[in-house]
């Protein structure tokens, strides 16, 4: 989705303004937040929850940017949960359980396990090769994507194949789409292909992009 | 980890909302928060002791000194930084570090000619295992915007001005794949063990906002 959370290139947000001797958390609760999103995750879960990202990027855009980060988290973790059936409205207002049986167990995996959508051994014979010119699709699609918008239509040279992925895009419902796994290329994007004479004239940016993404030149 | 902030969970948890709606700031988020992780606990969903260990390992183990020791190892061993550049995922779980965040990594290198920069624009994707979980400017709406359009005026915020001959790379991390900067090894650096560079190393300067200063001048943040 064309969504506030695209934001390379946009202009206006002012200086990035680092905090010295950051703690890993400001507040006890985004702990929480961080390691009851572990304990959620949707791999783990029955399917048809969507995708985290997905649920993120549908917060409306003011509501977007007014949150920090973890109080997104916060606000898509109690829409899942309310729309999964696995916590009531009423228990989420009075903050007390309802009678019933338990629920399911919700297990954050060990940090030191594998958790994303990793590469896959699924053999897929590549569309594309490093060296070679490709473009990147103008596509807008309703649902989540990993295609940002300051590269669609742009030309570009793929400069690695990274294997075979599951495409995570994502219908209107965040349902994943039914696509077969897919080379994942780093594409070489010349930044005033990009950006036009704002740009240094050697400096790129490079994104991972999955073959439904690109066309050849 | 302490949870002292707040009386009983959910004991003023506002209820005004509307079912579903995910627009409504909560008023008092820490509240909010331990009210929900109360339910689940009561429910008997979540063990508070496994959350407990989630917080503690990013808190306490996670970081970026693993990076830190990626990278004084490679600037000390020239076959080790081979096998970095070539297969990071691997090389760097030789040094026993990898998992969620960490599945398929890359280290791009930075050298007099190339210097390079780490970005999400469209969420926060970052290297855990080697540099734990992103500092909040990471994550901001300025630095998603801004570090593909402008990452020279990006560094200058940072402190760091690049000569104009220097190429500036932008990574920006929209698959799986999760990068690491080999930032340049400093001057004056000559005699120096591998753990006292890695003592070096900030994580800015793992995610390129930052170069490595010389010994006497620096504090790795």
């Amino acid at each position: 989705m064309n969504g506030i959370h695209d934001l390379g290139g946009m202009d206006g947000f002012g200086a990035v303004e680092p905090e010295p001797d950051e703690p890993v958390f400001h507040h006890p609760w985004e702990g929480r937040v961080f390691a009851l999103r572990a304990a959620l995750r949707p791999k783990d879960r029955a399917p048809g929850w969507g995708s985290f990202r997905y649920d993120l990027e549908r917060i409306p855009p003011a509501e977007y940017l007014r949150l920090s980060y973890y109080e997104r988290w916060f606000a898509i973790s109690v829409d899942r949960l309310l729309r999964s059936g696995l916590v009531t409205q009423a228990e989420i207002e009075t903050g007390r359980p309802q009678p019933g049986p338990p629920g399911p167990p919700l297990r954050p995996g060990p940090a030191a396990r594998p958790a994303g959508p990793g590469r896959l051994d699924a053999a897929a014979a590549p569309r594309f090769r490093p060296g070679q010119d490709v473009r990147a699709r103008n596509l807008h699609p309703p649902g989540h994507t990993r295609l940002p918008r300051y590269t669609r239509g742009k030309a570009g040279v793929v400069t690695r194949d990274n294997g075979v992925y599951a495409l995570q895009d994502t219908d209107e419902a965040g349902q994943a789409l039914d696509r077969p796994p897919q080379h994942v290329y780093t594409v070489r994007f010349a930044a005033r292909g990009l950006w036009g004479e704002r740009a240094a004239k050697r400096d790129a940016v490079f994104a991972d992009l999955w073959e439904d993404y690109l066309e050849p030149i | 980890m302490a949870e002292t902030e707040n009386g009983p969970a959910g004991a003023d948890a506002p209820g005004h909302e509307h079912p579903h709606d995910h627009q409504v700031v909560p008023d008092d988020i820490a509240l909010r928060v331990r009210a929900l992780e109360s339910i689940l606990v009561d429910k008997q969903m979540v063990d508070p002791a496994a959350l407990d260990e989630v917080v503690d390992a990013y808190e306490n183990r996670i970081g970026p000194r693993n990076g830190a020791r990626v990278v004084a190892r490679a600037w000390t061993d020239p076959a080790y930084k081979a096998r970095l550049l070539d297969d990071a995922t691997a090389a760097i779980a030789e040094l026993g570090f990898g998992g969620a965040q960490g599945e398929h990594m890359v280290v791009v290198e930075n050298t007099p000619e190339v210097h390079n920069l780490v970005v999400c624009t469209l969420c926060s994707c970052y290297p855990w295992p080697t540099l734990g979980l992103p500092p909040v400017w990471y994550k901001s709406d300025a630095y998603r915007a801004r570090a593909v359009i402008e990452p020279r005026a990006v560094l200058r915020d940072f402190g760091l001005a690049l000569d104009d001959d220097v190429a500036v790379q932008v990574w920006d991390s929209t698959a799986e794949i999760r990068y690491l900067v080999l930032p340049r090894r400093p001057p004056g650096a000559e005699g120096m063990t591998e753990e006292e560079l890695a003592g070096l190393v900030s994580r800015d300067a793992m995610i390129g906002v930052a170069a490595v200063p010389p010994p006497a001048a620096g504090r790795p943040a």
